[in-house]
Formats: C-alpha cells, sequence, structure tokens
C-alpha cells in the first residue's frame, strides 16, 4: 500500500515536472527544426515566468498572465531572429546574449515594480483539475493542471504541424537545405521568424508554468537551468515530437524522484540530489553521443545572394 | 553636380572598425535610458553615476580595477575557447572550481612562506579549472557531444557542490555561517596599494591577458587554434590535430577560469561563499565578444565592464534604481556590438 501510494506519488509529480520541459524543448524543437539554435530558451523561460506572474498579479486573471507570457516568447523569438535570421551573426553569441538580457531585464523590472520585499509577493496558482476523482489511482495521478494536459496535447499537435501542414514541411525544409527551399519558392526568413515566434511562445508559457500553476510566486532561481536541460532534451529526443514526450516524462521522473530520495533519510547531503538531474543529463548526452544528427542548417545563417 | 554616396558590400576603413565598440557603447545608452525611465530617474543622471563618478576618485578607479580583475580572467578564458572554435560556456563553474580549491589550499598551507604559498593556490586554482572543463572536453573530443549544454550543466554542478561543501563539513565553526573558515594570512593575495583592496590577483588578470595573445598570435599551438577556430574541415585538411586542439584549448580556457576563482578568494573575500560570483563567467563572454575575441581587446572590454558594475551600484546608492540595470547595460552592450560588427562590411563610397 505505502509502495503503491510512492508510485502514484511520483508519477504524479513526473508530470507536474515534465510540463515546463515539454514546453520549453516543443519550443526548441521549432527553432532548431528551422534551422536556429535558440539559446535564448533559458531568458526566455525566465522572462515568461516573470511576465505570466506580474500580468496575472495586476489583473487578477491567471489565463491573461498566460497570454501576456505567450505574447512575450513570441517577441523574444522574433528578438532571436532578428540576430540569427536578419543579421545572421553567431547563435551561440546571440542567444546567451537573448538570455542575459531577459534575465537581468526581468529581475530589473521585477524590482522596480514590486520593490525589495521581505517576503515575494504571491498570487492564487491555477488548481489541479480532477478528471477522474474518486477513482482511485488513476484519479490522483491525472489530478493536474490544465496546462499540463495542454503540454501533453501539444505532442500530437505539432507532430502534426511538423508532418501534415505545408508550413511543417517549409519549415524542415529550410531547417535541412535553405538553398533548395528558396529555390522552390519558400520564404526561408519569414518561416524561421515564424518558427521561432511560435518556439519562444511555447518556452515562456514553460517559463510561466512555474509562477503561474506550481509555486504561485516568482524566484530568482526559478529556472534553474530547465532551459539549458531543455537543450540536451532535444538532442536526446533525436529532434522528434513524440520522442520529446518521452525524454521530458524520462527527465522529469528524474527530478521527481531526486526531491523523494532527499527524504527518504539517505545519509547524503541534499545538494547531491539537486545536482543528479544535471549529471543525468550530461549522461544521457553522452549515450547518444554520435548518434544525434540534429537539422542540417543548424548555426549556419542563410544569405539569399 | 551634387556628389552621390553609395553604402557598397566592401570592408570599412580601420579606424572606422575600431570605432566600432564606442558606437555601440552610445547606442547601448541610448536603448537602456529607456529602463531608466521606466525605473523613475533620469538617464543623464543615472549615466553619470554610471560611467564617470566612479572614475573622479582614486578610491573609485581602484574599485573598478577590483571588479575588473576577475573579468579579465573570465573574458582570456572565453577569448582562447572562442577564438579556437570551443564554445566553453562554463567558465563560471570552472572559476567556482578553483575558488574551491583556494579554499582548501588557503586552510592547509601553513607556515608557508606568502609568495610559495600564493603560486601554489594559483596552481591549484588553475588545476582545479581544468578538471572542471575535463569532462566536457573529453566528451567533446570523444564522443561528440555538443560542448555547449555540457559546459553549461557543469555550471550547476559546480553550484550545488559548493553549496554541499558550505552546508556540510566547510560550514564556518565560529560563525555557524555557509562559509569556509578564512584562509591563512600568508595565502592572500598582496594588497597593491594598501589599504585599498586591489590585490595582486589584477596583475594575474594582466598576465594572462598577454599569455593568451602571445599563446594565440606567436606560438604554433595558437596558429592550430586559431585555423580550427576558423573551420575545422579546412584545419583538418591542413594537417592539424583538431581533437587534440581543441582538447588543449578546453583545458588552458577552464585552467585560466579557475585562476578568477582564486584571486576572489584570496583577494577578495578570504572564504568560500556560494556568491562568490555574480556571473564572471558569462561576463567573461560578454567581455570576449567585445573584444571580438582578441585577448587586449578583451582585457580593455573587462576594465569597461568593471566600470559598468561599480557605476551600477553608485546608480543604486545615488538614484534607487536596481542595481541589476548594470546586467541589463552589460548584455545590451552585448547584442548591440554583435549587431555593429556587421558594418565593418560596409563602406561608403562616391558614385559619379
Amino acid at each position: 500500500m505505502e509502495l503503491l501510494f510512492f508510485i502514484e506519488n511520483l508519477l504524479a509529480a513526473t508530470l507536474r515536472v515534465a510540463t515546463p520541459l515539454m514546453f520549453g524543448t516543443m519550443g526548441e524543437l521549432f527553432a532548431e527544426r528551422s534551422g536556429v539554435l535558440n539559446l535564448g530558451i533559458e531568458g526566455t523561460m525566465f522572462m515568461g515566468a516573470f511576465v505570466g506572474f506580474t500580468v496575472a498579479s495586476m489583473t487578477g486573471s491567471l489565463w491573461l498572465g498566460v497570454l501576456a507570457a505567450l505574447l512575450a516568447g513570441a517577441l523574444a523569438g522574433l528578438l532571436m531572429g532578428f540576430f540569427a535570421v536578419k543579421l545572421g551573426v553567431n547563435q551561440h553569441v546571440s542567444g546567451l546574449g537573448i538570455t542575459l538580457l531577459l534575465t537581468s531585464l526581468s529581475l530589473f523590472l521585477f524590482r522596480v515594480i514590486f520593490g525589495e520585499n521581505q517576503l515575494p509577493p504571491k498570487i492564487e496558482p491555477f488548481p489541479q483539475l480532477t478528471i477522474l476523482q474518486g477513482v482511485p489511482f488513476l484519479g490522483d495521478i491525472l489530478s493536474q493542471y490544465a496546462l499540463t494536459y495542454i503540454a501533453i496535447l501539444l505532442v500530437p499537435v505539432v507532430w502534426y504541424v511538423l508532418y501534415r501542414t505545408n508550413f511543417g514541411l517549409d519549415m524542415r525544409a529550410v531547417g535541412e537545405n535553405p538553398e533548395a527551399a528558396d529555390a522552390a519558392g519558400v520564404n526561408v526568413y519569414r518561416t524561421r521568424y515564424i518558427a521561432l515566434a511560435i518556439g519562444g511562445a511555447l518556452m515562456s508559457v514553460g517559463g510561466a508554468f512555474l509562477t503561474l500553476a506550481q509555486l504561485g510566486s516568482f524566484t530568482f532561481g526559478i529556472i534553474a537551468g530547465r532551459g539549458w536541460v531543455c537543450i540536451a532534451l532535444i538532442i536526446f529526443a533525436n529532434w522528434q515530437p513524440l520522442r520529446v514526450l518521452w525524454g521530458a516524462l524520462l527527465f522529469g521522473g528524474f527530478f521527481a524522484l531526486q526531491l523523494r530520495l532527499q527524504t527518504t533519510g539517505l545519509k547524503l547531503p541534499y545538494e547531491v540530489f539537486l545536482a543528479l538531474p544535471y549529471i543525468v543529463t550530461i549522461i544521457a548526452l553522452a549515450i547518444t553521443g554520435r548518434k544525434a544528427t540534429g537539422p542540417a542548417a543548424v548555426l549556419k545563417p542563410y544569405k539569399r545572394e | 553636380m551634387k556628389p552621390n554616396f553609395r553604402i557598397v558590400r566592401s570592408p570599412a576603413p580601420g579606424w572606422f572598425s575600431a570605432l566600432i565598440p564606442l558606437l555601440a557603447i552610445v547606442v547601448t545608452f541610448m536603448i537602456t535610458s529607456v529602463f531608466i525611465i521606466i525605473a523613475g530617474a533620469n538617464p543623464f543622471e543615472a549615466y553619470y553615476y554610471f560611467l564617470i563618478s566612479p572614475l573622479t576618485s582614486k578610491v573609485g578607479i581602484l574599485e573598478v580595477l577590483v571588479k575588473s580583475t576577475p573579468l579579465l580572467l573570465t573574458g582570456a578564458a572565453v577569448t582562447i575557447a572562442f577564438a579556437s572554435g570551443y564554445w566553453n560556456i562554463g567558465a563560471e563553474g570552472q572559476l567556482y572550481a578553483g575558488a574551491v580549491a583556494a579554499a582548501w589550499l588557503g586552510t592547509a598551507l601553513i607556515g608557508v612562506p606568502q609568495p610559495v604559498a600564493v603560486l601554489i593556490m594559483l596552481i591549484g586554482g588553475f588545476i582545479a579549472g581544468m578538471l572542471w572543463a575535463l569532462v566536457p572536453a573529453i566528451l567533446k573530443v570523444k564522443l561528440a557531444v555538443d560542448e555547449v549544454v555540457t559546459t553549461l550543466l557543469m555550471n550547476y554542478v559546480a553550484l550545488f557542490f559548493v553549496s554541499a561543501l558550505l552546508n556540510g563539513p566547510w560550514r564556518d565553526p565560529v560563525s555557524n555561517w555557509p562559509q569556509s573558515p578564512t584562509i591563512l594570512a600568508n595565502t592572500m593575495m598582496p594588497k597593491l596599494l594598501p589599504p585599498a583592496r586591489l590585490h595582486f590577483g589584477f596583475i594575474i588578470g594582466i598576465l594572462a591577458v598577454a599569455t593568451v595573445w602571445f599563446i594565440l598570435s606567436r606560438t604554433g599551438l595558437g596558429l592550430r587554434m586559431r585555423s580550427v577556430g576558423m573551420g575545422q574541415e579546412a584545419a583538418r585538411f591542413m594537417g592539424v590535430k583538431v581533437g587534440r586542439t581543441m582538447f588543449i584549448t578546453a583545458l588552458i580556457s577552464g585552467g585560466i577560469a579557475g585562476l578568477a576563482g582564486v584571486t576572489e578568494v584570496a583577494g577578495i573575500h578570504f572564504h568560500l561563499i556560494d556568491a562568490i560570483s555574480p556571473g564572471y563567467g558569462y561576463s567573461g563572454i560578454i567581455a570576449a565578444t567585445l573584444g571580438n575575441l582578441n585577448p587586449i581587446g578583451a582585457g580593455a572590454a573587462s576594465l569597461f565592464l568593471g566600470l559598468i558594475s561599480t557605476g551600477s551600484q553608485a546608480v543604486s546608492r545615488s538614484l534607487g534604481v536596481p542595481s541589476f540595470l548594470g546586467d541589463v547595460v552589460q548584455s545590451t552592450l552585448l547584442l548591440v556590438t554583435l549587431a555593429m560588427f556587421l558594418l565593418r562590411n560596409y563602406t561608403l563610397r562616391r558614385v559619379e
């Protein structure tokens, strides 16, 4: 009975922890499948957490917070597009620059708006949906936030967009071979801009999930490298939407497990458990190793002759 | 007939290229003044405190040099890596590894004369930084694992490692604060102009910049590094061992970043705390980019970033603008410079 409770708890937590990872990784999927590595992800998620929280606490509407995060994220994606698509500068440095900018700007504006408080400001977060209430086991596992269900629904939707729509075809074409796509009449720049905007919006909502659903407050260490984990996840998932789901659940499971291991009385500093997901990510990358082959045009700016 | 000018794609004159960083600074200030206004302050006044007030007193100038010290080191570390096409984003974690080594050696080197002790501290920090850079370097060279992600993730592991030490075995027994015991007097960096805080680490920073310049531009290894940085395929074709060169680069870069941890522990704080770096590793990336991956340029950029971080505290004290503004200015400057460097490819031509 105890074990069953533990498993039930772990699975429920896994879905929760996997939610921001799924949004972030799906966002990065759009960017990279169109041929742009977006290292702005960490900052975009951080900004999403900040914008979502701020708008929700000002308007009193959590869904307006989500919408604001969505729009801000799309803008962040377009900013990345300006550097990577329009100017064609180094994607590593411009992406990191955007992360540094969005992180510091969020912190700056948070201080300007909320001042320096002893206690962090709080909002009443999203409730968990109780879809199968009363059903043993499943009822508790599936008692999740609406955004978690949206994240899961995202998997078939992204798959459909990527493989069954004209836009998805264009996106994959410009991510693999922009010259050929251009010759076939695809607007490379516009396709990449749109992909980056959609991607940025998804990343940002992933960050907003943390403030609007999971925590109800904004803290400075709220993203704590989740964006970088998403960058690793996309490699691990071999740039396939379905595999992103499994990857995110696996990593979510690790995050959730370390939280539970901390309380089992193992005589280890709790930081060891905190570091575990990052170390597991590195190991996963080492295992994936040379098998990982991303879209061919990533990191290569396209210049129309 | 009036002369007609047109912008054409052709290398800009040298004097203009040299002016680009200055132009970028002006553009950055125009953009960031929006945020100063949002914070309810006057941009001109804010920029006075930002850029001028630290330079109006000897104390202020020395403080700028103190703030520049770790940036000279992380800037040099990132420059040598990026110039060689190895994307080491892990200077932050490597700095923490160096700081751990310094905090440990600083309590272990009992009775060792100061010059020897400081030298051992520096060597120890260099080795620790190298070790922290080792795993991503091996994965990159042996398994083709992207070093961007692994070096970034190692930064978080380093922070947890330090936190575990400070909350566990290294917790100060006297104050019970999460900080390591104070290091021995003989292991501290000598002050250059007592009582000011400026310390020997600044000289180490300058030497690191000079060394990276020398390696990159005056040695065979540097030539191989730069050829790998310009294109791995071509370098391989020329007979350069690409993997080996990257591996050496990664270790040198990690070692130099480790030195920044030593200078902060042994020159400023005298013990290890988990906030020993407010992101010096990431600022090193900014310094390297502003310097256009030229070590001397990165050194100059480090001094300027030191001014910005000193100035942001002055702005915060005098005008109540959150000191995060300093980071906003730094990152905006990075992006603006990145964009404006493209102007080097264009020139104004007179057409008949």
